[in-house]
């Protein structure tokens, strides 16, 4: 059947809640790539395997990532009548127990994490019996989080396009075509203040008028799928469990704008995502949400997938239309802007995958809804992937002005095992590092900017007391270096420069004299560079000397590594007071420098040793020290 | 207008789907088939040479049957992914980038698989790894290795 | 027209000038070793740096910029003059043997150079990645035969699996536009080799003398453009000593 009514969607409409609240059991696990990375293929197989010896009817789902991704494999039982739970680190053992009890007419109320509150429904407040379990957003993770980007992630299962409809997904380009016009469409994007997502924080609606006012027989809209940030994996989540929101988006922006035909472009390393948008893309085309005359309104639109193939720089607007043509992802001077002359030459937007997700969301409740989360200038909510050496690692959904503070330390919950947080770091390789002294600082994009970072498409980076911030700078110059695509002198040459300068420092040959043409490089780079890859390059340099310069000068002036990172600047040795020969060490060193008997001191081999800290990390009484 | 005409651009991706498509079937991109995608797709045989040597993801040379990648993103290095991959190399007897000489395991870095909360990780075909420690390695890597699955084979035929 | 303002002095262009362009009609001579008035702008080598200060405020690579009505430009401010020297500091140091390279550098005030050298293998190198080959064997001749290979700081240009290319055609329009005179082609007896390129091509013989003087695969120029067919005919020297003996003998040229 094709939805060309409202009625139509209606009908889905039902079909959907049918599924998403349905009588009896319905199970869903977190089976985006990070709970697969958890293990959650061998959780969900348990269950079904269990169910099916029992004989236990239930609906299971396999959908996207729930968010809190440190507590993976996560999984959501919804007993009709009875409650909804969530329970976490869940293994094939206790999901097999699960399924008995569930079976016995049972929802345990013991390994639950939280219980899942239903707006409008029978299930909005926890039964007596499960009182002692705390509401979701009661969780330090949760509570101060605002999801609008990540809406559905995790509630559905991502290729049912019923559920996505259930859950108020196409009424807004339902609404946008046979309610409102192109310029009415971007005015709303206006008035809600929303600004790009995928890092450099352009008003989106801008973007739009100014395509939108060029005269042109096609025009294209892209998605930027291309999520290259290491640290990051929003656009991975929201492409891989909510892929309908980004089509409808897109198709709401290809009508503002006057683009008949979309691409998404997926980086080739998200395979699942890949997959998903693959199914949307068809699912949506046999329901008539994509194609000819959609919604019977005249207009139309049709979207296709082109797949990435391994290079960071393709994230960058004009690297991207320049793979799309059919070639290197070579970036291309500015001006012309794509906007105006882009794809082929034809203006051609380019938006985030978080940009698009949003856009449903802001047509349907408002541009003054939107606008009137977040700050001044710095609308709506911003998605983060927290990682790193932090407590609670995940997708963190918060509104915009929040303090890094309460990021880190009330979210999440603070350093991992207890070690004093260092740095935060944002906006990958184009971005900085922030010390903990900016806790107060309210996330905005200008924030954000001013202090030496850049707000970035999402990842957030916690780096503690043993992490050497010289060594963060070299490695993501030679991220950089490794991705620059060769094209202008001082990206090419000058990333490998800086690279190089830092190796020398990291390894103890570092003079004072590197430490300027370090800077005079960098400052070379930075506004030589032809695109913003080679622009913000030197970022991660520039933020660490501002805020860190004392590690440098120590690595420099007495050849010392302050975190005690640095091989060439360490050496390890086992306290014999506290070693117990349990002998973890000796099977994880990479080299076999340890020696030693179960039971009795172990012992490390200097020459063999290459000071790799595996050690230090796996030993449990903490016998292992470095010596500076 | 160049001299030499040129046929109208294949439509969007075109180029890189292609590659892919002998990727999957080939495992890398032979000579042989660049050129017969050259001609298909009517464009000059430089243009696919260059997105060949561009893109990471594509490789020249013959590669194993199984790729191993060891993430390199922030996360995973801040976790400690650089010495897993020191423990890969040791394990396999490889450096980054080679493959081993019975072409089982081809091993390469990436930058970020976008399981960041899961690090270090580390994938292997299309099965991702995370919170990875270096006494996994064993145990993950014999599913993939078929010395075992012969060797199985051989126990039930009684050799 | 557009009005501009170039180191405090107005000038007039027509519209669509490059900016490069514009400065280099007042007389400053901006370095660069990407830019081709006869190519798309490239912007690969960042050299022809200038400092825009409306209507927006910006350090620019000149030769991908078109004018603006109103803009005003610096050409010596201090941060383009840092840029363009740090780049020819960056040219000299990765390509030592370069003579232009060095006359470039010594005229904007860099006779050394701060980056070290190159290793032993590479301090040969004249090829400093300016596309212009590529560009003009694309966008002008068509025939692509040579791109850019591989990413970084592998980034090089050549042919297709470094092998012979069939595509090219002998034209020697790369040699002729490289600016470091990187390109090698020899004529020898009755080949072209393109010693660069692994590529060696038929030449054609004068039907007059037997002297080899263009390359084969051109010969479809030959019906693409008929008033290059006399061209064809005879080889330069021939012609010219047959337009020389009609003019004596009937006292005109052929095109008086």
């Amino acid at each position: 059947m094709k939805v060309r009514t409202r009625s139509d969607l209606a009908k889905l409409r039902s079909d959907g809640l049918s599924t998403l609240y349905p009588p009896g059991l319905r199970i869903s696990v977190g089976m985006a790539t990070c709970g697969l990375a958890a293990g959650a293929a061998e959780v969900y197989d348990a269950l079904h395997d269990e169910a099916d010896r029992l004989g236990l009817y239930l609906m299971l789902i396999p959908t996207g990532c729930i968010g809190y991704c440190q507590q993976e494999p996560l999984v959501d039982v919804r007993v009709s009548g009875r409650g909804r739970l969530l329970y976490a680190r869940v293994t094939p053992d206790r999901a097999r127990n699960m399924i008995a009890s569930l079976a016995a007419g049972d929802l345990p109320a013991e390994g639950a994490l939280a219980y899942i509150p239903e707006e409008n429904s029978e299930l909005s407040k926890p039964s007596e019996a499960l009182a002692g379990v705390p509401l979701l957003n009661e969780l330090p993770f949760y509570s101060q989080q605002r999801k609008i980007v990540l809406r559905n992630s995790g509630l559905i299962d991502p290729v049912s396009l019923e559920e996505y409809i259930a859950r108020e997904g196409y009424q807004s380009l339902a609404l946008a075509l046979l309610d409102d016009t192109p310029q009415g469409v971007i005015d709303h994007v206006l008035d809600s203040g929303l600004r790009g997502r995928g890092g450099a924080g352009f008003p989106t609606g801008r973007k739009w008028q100014t395509c939108h006012g060029i005269q042109a027989q096609s025009k294209y809209i892209i998605c930027n799928g291309d999520e290259g940030d290491p640290g990051a994996y929003v656009d991975r989540t929201v492409l891989e469990g909510d892929p309908y929101s980004v089509i409808e988006g897109m198709t709401i922006g290809g009508y503002a704008i006057g683009a008949r035909e979309g691409f998404i472009y997926v980086r080739d390393e998200y395979p699942l995502a890949i997959e998903r948008i693959t199914q949307a893309l068809a699912q949506a085309e046999k329901l008539g949400l994509l194609g000819e005359n959609i919604f019977s309104s005249g207009f139309d639109f049709n979207a296709s997938i082109v797949r990435g193939a391994g290079a960071f720089v393709c994230g960058e607007e004009t690297a991207l239309i320049s793979s799309i043509e059919g070639g290197l992802g070579e970036p291309r001077p500015r001006p012309p802007f794509p906007a105006t002359s882009g794809l082929w030459g034809k203006p051609t937007i380019i938006n985030n995958v978080k940009t698009l997700a949003t856009i449903p969301a802001i047509i349907r409740h408002g541009a003054d809804w939107y606008a009137s989360i977040g700050t001044e200038g710095n609308t709506g909510t911003v998605v983060f992937s927290l990682v790193g050496k932090v407590a609670n690692t995940g997708l963190v959904e918060v509104p915009l002005g929040l303090t890094l503070y309460d990021m880190i330390e009330s979210i999440g919950g603070g350093g991992l095992n207890g070690k004093q947080v260092k740095a935060i770091q944002t906006g990958g390789p184009s971005g900085g590092c922030l010390p903990t002294a900016l806790y107060n600082l309210p996330i905005t994009y200008e924030n954000m900017t001013q202090a030496g970072s850049i707000m970035g498409s999402g990842g957030m980076v916690v780096m503690d007391e043993d992490t050497c911030m010289v060594d963060v700078a070299r490695y993501f110059l030679g991220f950089t270096m490794a991705e620059s695509c060769g094209k202008c002198t001082p990206c090419r040459e000058g990333t490998r420069y800086m690279y190089d300068i830092l190796t020398r420092i990291t390894s103890g040959e570092g003079t004072l004299k590197d430490l300027e043409l370090l800077e005079e490089v960098a400052e070379w780079v930075k506004t030589a560079s032809l695109c913003g890859l080679g622009q913000t390059a030197p970022n991660p340099v520039l933020s660490t000397l501002r805020y860190f310069r004392d590690e440098y000068e120590a690595h420099v002036k007495d050849k010392r590594c302050p975190a005690g990172f640095c091989r060439a600047l360490i050496r390890l040795t086992i306290l014999p007071d506290l070693c117990t020969g349990c002998g973890l060490c000796q099977r994880e060193c990479p080299v076999g420098a340890i020696s030693g008997e179960k039971k009795k001191l172990h012992v490390i081999d200097q020459e063999l040793c290459t000071h790799c800290r595996l050690c230090y990390n796996i030993c449990p009484e903490g016998a292992v020290e470095i010596v500076r | 207008m160049p001299l030499i005409e040129q046929p109208p651009p294949p439509s969007g991706g075109a180029l890189l789907a292609k590659l892919h498509e002998i990727n999957a079937k080939h495992g890398y991109l032979p000579e042989q088939y660049l050129r017969s995608a050259a001609d298909k797709l009517g464009i000059p045989l430089s243009q696919v040479y260059s997105a060949a040597t561009f893109y990471s993801a594509f490789s020249l040379k013959p590669r194993g049957r199984h790729t191993i990648k060891v993430c390199m993103g922030t996360a995973c290095y801040i976790r400690g992914g650089d010495r897993l991959l020191e423990k890969v190399e040791a394990t396999l007897g490889l450096k980054n980038g080679e493959t081993t000489n019975d072409l089982v395991f081809t091993l390469e870095t990436v930058h970020c698989l976008g399981s960041c909360s899961m690090a270090p990780v580390m994938r292997v075909d299309n099965d991702t790894y995370g919170r990875m420690k270096a006494d996994h390695l064993p145990r993950i890597l014999k599913k993939y290795r078929p010395i075992d699955i012969a060797a199985q084979e051989f126990k039930e035929q009684g050799i | 027209m557009v009005n501009l303002t170039v180191n405090g002095q107005p000038v007039s262009v027509p519209e669509g000038t490059i900016l490069l362009e514009a400065v280099r009609s007042m007389g400053v001579d901006l370095p660069t070793l990407c830019y081709h008035e006869g190519l798309s702008p490239y912007g690969a080598c960042r050299l022809c740096m200038v400092t825009i200060t409306a209507p927006r405020h910006a350090l620019v690579a000149s030769c991908t910029i078109p004018v603006e009505e109103g803009m005003v430009v610096e050409t010596d401010a201090p941060d383009a003059v840092a840029a363009r020297r740090m780049g020819l500091e960056f040219l000299l140091s990765r390509y030592p043997r370069s003579g232009v390279i060095r006359e470039i550098a010594e005229r904007e005030g860099v006779t050394s150079s701060r980056f070290g050298e190159p290793p032993p293998d590479q301090a040969d190198e004249l090829c400093m990645l300016c596309g212009l080959c590529v560009r003009v064997c694309r966008e002008l001749i068509g025939a692509a035969a040579i791109s850019f290979i591989g990413r970084g700081t592998e980034r090089r240009v050549g042919t297709p699996f470094d092998m012979h290319s069939d595509a090219c055609i002998g034209c020697g329009a790369c040699a002729e536009i490289c600016p470091t005179k990187a390109i090698r082609i020899e004529d020898r007896g009755s080949k072209r080799i393109l010693h660069t390129w692994n590529t060696t091509v038929k030449l054609h013989a004068c039907p007059e003398c037997g002297r080899f003087f263009v390359p084969e695969p051109a010969a479809f120029l030959k019906e693409m453009l008929p008033e290059i067919k006399d061209l064809w005919a005879l080889c330069p020297a021939c012609r010219q000593k047959r337009t020389t003996s009609q003019w004596l003998n009937t006292g005109s040229t052929p095109t008086s």
